[in-house]
């Protein structure tokens, strides 16, 4: 491979003979300027794993409640009980959310002040009892720590139970980005730390309970606290092996004002692709579609990722879908973005078993 | 592929020119980063600073009434239709004076084929614009529309050229190229002529010292062969006066055309990032490659810097074409400057002709 910055050749010597990059390598990869060096080594990874298979969900996000005790300054969704816009969910609702067509049900919300922990778990058995073919992906390890701290209920007791009322694998959010001068800066010391979240994690992998992990980039974090995150989780995915996929989520700017703009894009290719180097031990690494932009996302598919999240079915989309199924037009939208890129389409559930190839 | 890979490599840092194969290589084989860091490497062989320009210009029309059918275009009407309009000389002008008023250096004025206006309208809306708006550069009249004007007048469109260059034009907008091959040019627009009747006029442009723009609209039933075409056309014609500024892809907007229920998979980002490239690398012989932020999206078009394009394109305050196709997008100048520099790039004003007129 030739590359425009020379510095970056004996980086591509460790990817291609698939030696661990250090620290170091990965400040150097988003020093750079040759971005698309640093695109065409995380492809050369995500290609030797996957080939040209690009995956897809057909999932639907319920979000409970946006009631939260926190008060985390990059969140624009939270609301205080009685503030306007506040809601709670109840679990019939939610259950006739879910249809049968979907895959996954995505289940993240606030840290509600009173409901209850057997909510929660009433709230899983209800939807997996109505949807038994449903794979449900819920609840952050913030969450879960926060039934902790709320109820006191320890989250190896939570998760046992969770898992029983029908939880088959959890999201990645909450992670945030590892460091406590962020923590501090952006109000989410109430929140599990570094090590309570990869605790929490760890628990869920030795349950037989796989994960996600995120990254929130493109505020005021420096390089270094997102290349720390990302050593981070991949000494605990070391430990513990249980994370599938690994979620970089753009900030969404418009929200809170931490920052005036989105990252941009050239950003995001980068940071994917870091992120697909430095974390050879988990076996996907997404371009979530729906804060960067579908032309990102798709462009994305050269840049290390392999997975595009999913179709995330709301009300709007099933408005607009016409005779076709929602999930048919959401597909449609995902296919053009992966053929785009020259990609095959696959489409899979959950925990990443394959559902149908579309060629 | 690995081989083909190397050897267009090695002609291109040769400066050795590529051909039809190479060519077929970039369009559909080669890796897209690859091809990219190629296009990069070269972009930055000619223009070795991150300097990437924009132009403050305005796009407006004098009429959407047209008699040529093409079958891409959502914007014209027939005469007699009650949608059809055209504007008066002073209505012209005084969309030429609000984008003036706007800082704009050039307007691109273009409108569809309407038989019923004279020379003289055409040759007044130049002149006037440059005796009262001096600041701005008529950037008028596409080459199918000289055609037009020509067939209507009954002179030879050279003859037309004539007379806009006395008027004091001198350039033309590389809109109505579409795809310069025969097949495509007769499939979608059968009454506008193959490609000489685009190819001619800018030639002739050319030779009497105009400068133009190239460019390219794909993504409907074109192939690899017919884009080669285009290329070989525009480099060939490129060698013989050298009068082309800067080659500009876009990809078709189907909505409301007759064209749409033929197109199964619409020309996204990383089609549009390949066509970049790919002509950065075949046409050697063209300044500059536009990064089109209108057609393609604010943040393809950011990425497009990363791919060989050195120009932004411009502001385009007005714009009726892409927006008949339910297509708009835009921008202020303040966010084209924010654009090229977040993607780590200097922003510099241009004017028509690509000079400078103000670094930031």
């Amino acid at each position: 491979m030739h590359l425009a910055d020379k510095k970056l050749e004996p980086i591509w010597d460790k990817v291609r003979h698939e030696v661990r990059l250090e620290r170091d390598d990965a400040l150097a990869l988003f020093e750079t300027d040759d971005l698309l060096g640093v695109g065409r080594m995380a492809d050369h990874v995500k290609t030797r794993r996957e080939g040209d298979r690009v995956y897809f969900v057909i999932n639907r996000h319920i979000t409970p409640t946006n009631l939260c005790v926190l008060s985390c300054s990059f969140c624009g969704f939270a609301r205080k009980p009685g503030q306007a816009g506040a809601y709670e969910h109840t679990i019939e609702d939610m259950v006739a959310m879910v249809k049968d067509e979907t895959r996954e049900v995505h289940i993240v919300g606030g840290h509600h002040p009173d409901w209850p922990f057997e909510y929660y778990e009433r709230m899983i058995e209800a939807i997996h009892q109505a949807h038994p073919d449903v794979q449900i992906k819920a609840f952050t390890a913030a969450e879960i720590d926060y039934f902790w701290r709320r109820w006191k209920i320890e989250p190896r007791e939570a998760l046992t139970r969770l898992k029983a009322a029908g939880l088959r694998s959890m999201p990645g959010g909450g992670a945030e980005i590892f460091s406590a001068r962020l923590a501090k800066l952006l109000k989410y010391t109430g929140k599990a730390d570094p090590e309570r979240w990869c605790e929490i994690h760890g628990i869920a992998h030795s349950l037989g309970i796989k994960t996600n992990a995120t990254m929130l980039y493109g505020h005021v974090e420096r390089l270094d606290e997102r290349v720390d995150h990302m050593v981070r989780l991949r000494e605990q995915q070391d430990r513990s092996g249980g994370f599938v996929t690994f979620v970089p989520l753009a900030y969404q700017e418009a929200a809170t004002r931490l920052v005036p703009r989105q990252t941009p894009p050239a950003d995001s290719l980068r940071t994917i692709a870091i992120g697909r180097l430095m974390l050879d031990n988990f076996a996907h690494v997404e371009a979530y579609w729906v804060t960067l932009g579908e032309e990102t996302a798709s462009v994305a598919l050269h840049f290390g990722a392999d997975d595009v999240n999913g179709t995330l079915e709301d009300e709007r989309i099933q408005h607009l879908s016409g005779a076709k199924t929602p999930a048919g037009v959401a597909r449609e939208q995902l296919f053009r973005m992966i053929r785009d890129a020259g990609k095959i389409p696959v489409e899979r559930d959950a925990l990443y078993n394959v559902v149908k190839v579309w060629n | 592929m690995e081989l083909t890979g190397e050897r267009v490599r090695e002609k291109v840092l040769a400066g050795e020119r590529l051909d039809r194969k190479d060519g077929h290589w970039l369009l559909v084989e080669a890796p897209l980063l690859e091809l990219g860091a190629l296009a990069n490497e070269i972009r930055f062989r000619r223009i070795p600073d991150k300097r990437v320009t924009f132009v403050i210009d305005s796009n407006p029309n004098y009429t959407n009434v047209c008699i040529t059918d093409c079958q891409f275009c959502a914007f014209y009407r027939k005469p007699g239709h009650p949608e059809a309009w055209t504007l008066t000389v002073d209505e012209v002008l005084a969309k030429v004076e609000s984008a003036a008023n706007a800082g704009a250096t050039t307007v691109l004025l273009q409108g569809g084929h309407n038989p019923e206006l004279p020379l003289d309208y055409y040759l007044t809306i130049v002149r006037e614009t440059l005796r009262r708006f001096p600041q701005v550069t008529p950037h008028f009249f596409t080459a199918s529309e000289i055609q037009t004007v020509a067939k209507v007048s009954g002179l030879a469109f050279t003859d037309v050229l004539d007379r806009l260059k006395e008027a004091g034009q001198r350039t033309l907008p590389g809109g109505g190229a579409e795809v310069l091959s025969t097949r495509v040019r007769t499939r979608i627009e059968p009454k506008k002529g193959g490609p000489d009747a685009w190819l001619d006029v800018h030639r002739e442009a050319h030779r009497r010292g105009f400068k133009s723009t190239a460019t390219m609209m794909y993504g409907h039933v074109e192939d690899t062969d017919d884009v080669l075409d285009h290329f070989d056309a525009i480099r060939a014609l490129q060698d013989e006066w050298g009068g082309f500024t800067a080659f500009v892809p876009w990809s078709f907007k189907p909505n409301n055309t007759l064209l749409e229920k033929w197109i199964t998979q619409h020309k996204g980002p990383n089609a549009y990032l390949r066509m970049l490239a790919a002509s950065r690398l075949y046409l050697d012989n063209v300044p500059h490659v536009q990064a089109s932020w209108f057609s393609e999206g604010k943040k393809a078009g950011q990425i497009a810097l990363h791919f060989g394009a050195d120009d932004w394109g411009g502001t385009l305050f007005e714009e009726n074409v892409h927006k008949a196709a339910e297509y708009v997008n835009t921008i202020t100048v303040d966010e084209i400057v924010t654009l090229i520099r977040e993607a780590g790039f200097t922003p510099a004003q241009r004017n028509t002709e690509y000079e400078i007129l103000r670094s930031y």
